[in-house]
């Protein structure tokens, strides 16, 4: 429960979210906000509506009914490219990367927003290009070496170990530069070491001033890292506060935790 | 750098090439397969870096083939207006950069009509596309002069110190003349690759979603690509129409659209060097059998080459051979120039 960095201001405001998908309700209207500076983690059991809330909220699925704002302007159809460039980044559940392409190619192409070169910038090299081009070149550097990837640049990413892929992908939301970053369970599939070290980089990127919501089910994880937990379950929200009370909120232990095992200790 | 030395080293080799093989025939046919190189080398940007295919792309290389050579020789024509549409012949190179330029804004109207529709679409739409343009030349008479041909196309010239302005006619000077578009194509083409908006296009092709979820346009780039494709295409068609100085509505014929996808996947799309392996190959294969076996013949051992290179380096022949010379090198020793800024 760790004071917000900056607490003046939300990040994210969703009011009264539904998506319907042909019969089935995914989200059945959900409201909540996010913080500026806060870690917030959304909860709930496989099929709650997680992945759809973040796929709307970036604007990979439509909404049926409802609205979501992104530090006070609305999002309402906006495209995916359009939302990442107003700040609102995502990573995906399923290891996404561009597998062809070296570690610091990968980096370096996340950091296109960074850029503004054009065509004939491109086309002729012109100078002003070439300055920009060696300023990314650097900040790429900097991406990999706060996530810790420097000795692995020149690897093609499909070689690296599961756990290095999973790096790679929040190098390259980060290299969108995220004010509000989504992060969708990024300790599927990790050891306990791996998700303790991705659990103090998620820390040290709110630290550099960036809200994060976190989609995850490593509990522990959740409950040591979160200002605020979010429980979804079948499209609904049922519980919303600090994780203290979150743990104890009985509708919460009734349908997600407590199923025999101390999933939350 | 040693890429680089590469590159320099064919250049010269190439440029020197008349100097020593006089053959007025052999060069000729240099000069075509050239400008299909150039062809070929556009079409690499749209195929091998978009991932796009267009089977009209002979289209764009028509277009700009029949622009330069109208706008050189000039044209009246009746559109429904009070008075003929009359212009002027222009200067030749007016008339070369005035083709990079309508088969630009070609591509421009293509690329927002076919990326709304991707994948299946866009190649439906490139090859309708490109029948439409072949029958548009056979058929309005008035300006293309349909099955006739367009003649006396002028040829392209330069201002050479000492000489003048002198008209690029002999063989070698119209291979000379089509080395050095095709190594400026091939320069713009790498530049672009190797910069922001190549990346961008790599992303759309490697992983579309999350090259969206870092905000790449998807439309827009597709659109830059096909525009700067169909502008270099249109290039190698003007290059083409005042090299030959006749240009037919078999321009737009299928088999060319063929031919230089051919020369882009057996060289190996998506690399830079690709296209100008597979179009010496392919370009000079019919030449070097020629002779040698009966014309069925050739043709059957043409589609047998094609079908070896598909089955066994599928990848195409650049990425395989560099692949080979990868496996020499050390792995720490592998790419420096990267991570040096």
């Amino acid at each position: 429960m760790s004071a917000p960095a900056k607490t003046d201001g939300v990040a994210l405001e969703v009011r009264d979210l539904a998506v319907h998908i042909g019969g089935l309700v995914a989200l059945a209207g959900i409201s909540f906000q996010v913080p500026l500076g806060a870690i917030v983690s959304l909860i709930g059991p496989n099929g709650a509506g997680k992945t759809t809330a973040f796929n709307v909220i970036t604007g990979f699925m439509k909404a049926t009914d409802g609205q979501v704002f992104f530090r006070g302007s609305e999002l309402a159809r906006l495209s995916p490219e359009r939302i990442a460039a107003l700040g609102l980044v995502r990573t995906f559940q399923r290891t996404s990367l561009f597998t062809a392409c070296t570690v610091f190619e990968n980096v370096l192409t996340a950091l296109h927003l960074r850029g503004r070169a054009g065509v004939l910038g491109a086309l002729l090299r012109l100078p002003s290009m070439l300055r920009e081009e060696a300023t990314l070149q650097s900040e790429a550097r900097d991406i990999l070496d706060f996530v810790g990837l420097t000795g692995r640049a020149e690897e093609t990413a499909r070689n690296l170990a599961y756990g290095e892929q999973r790096l790679l992908g929040l190098a390259i939301a980060l290299a969108a530069q995220p004010t509000l970053l989504l992060l969708d369970e990024p300790a599927a599939g990790l050891n306990p070491s791996e998700t303790e070290s991705f659990k103090q980089l998620i820390r040290r990127v709110r630290e550099r001033g960036t809200t994060v919501l976190l989609v995850e089910h490593d509990m522990q994880m959740v409950m040591s890292i979160s200002d605020e937990v979010l429980v979804l379950n079948q499209g609904r929200m049922i519980a919303a506060g600090p994780p203290a009370a979150v743990q104890r909120d009985p509708e919460v232990i009734r349908a997600y935790l407590g199923s025999g095992k101390r999933a939350a200790a | 750098m040693s890429a680089r030395v590469f590159n320099l080293l064919f250049v010269a080799l190439a440029a020197s090439l008349p100097l020593w093989m006089r053959d007025p025939y052999l060069l000729a046919i240099l000069s075509s397969t050239g400008i299909f190189i150039i062809a070929a080398i556009s079409l690499n940007l749209l195929l091998g870096f978009t991932g796009q295919l267009s089977l009209g792309h002979a289209a764009f290389f028509g277009i700009g083939a029949y622009t330069s050579a109208l706008l050189s020789l000039g044209f009246d024509v009746d559109i429904g207006l009070p008075s003929p549409v009359v212009v002027d012949p222009k200067p030749v190179w007016v008339a070369f950069f005035g083709a990079v330029a309508v088969s630009g804004l070609f591509g421009f109207l293509i690329g927002k009509l076919a990326f709304r529709v991707r994948g299946a679409y866009f190649v439906i739409v490139t090859i309708a596309f490109a029948e439409v343009m072949r029958m548009v030349a056979l058929n309005w008479v008035d300006l293309t002069e349909g099955p006739m041909a367009l003649n006396n196309i002028p040829p392209l010239s330069i201002w050479w110190p000492g000489s003048g302005l002198i008209a690029l006619v002999t063989k070698p000077q119209a291979y000379w003349l089509v080395l050095a578009v095709g190594v400026v194509c091939y320069f713009l083409v790498a530049h672009m690759v190797r910069s922001r908006i190549g990346r961008a296009l790599v992303a759309l092709r490697e992983n579309e979603p999350l090259a969206r979820s870092v905000g790449v346009r998807v439309t827009h780039y597709l659109v830059v690509a096909t525009v700067v494709s169909a502008a270099i295409a249109g290039a190698a068609g003007a290059l083409y129409a005042h090299c030959v100085r006749i240009v037919d509505p078999d321009v737009f014929l299928f088999i060319y659209t063929v031919t230089m996808v051919i020369m882009v996947v057996s060289g190996g799309k998506g690399t830079l060097a690709g296209p100008v392996v597979g179009g010496l190959i392919f370009g000079l294969m019919p030449q070097a059998l020629r002779g040698t076996a009966p014309p069925e013949v050739q043709w059957i051992i043409y589609g047998i080459g094609i079908i070896l290179i598909v089955f066994f380096l599928p990848r195409g022949i650049v990425p395989a051979f560099a692949d080979l010379a990868r496996l020499r090198v050390p792995q720490a020793l592998r790419r420096p120039a990267k991570v040096a800024p």
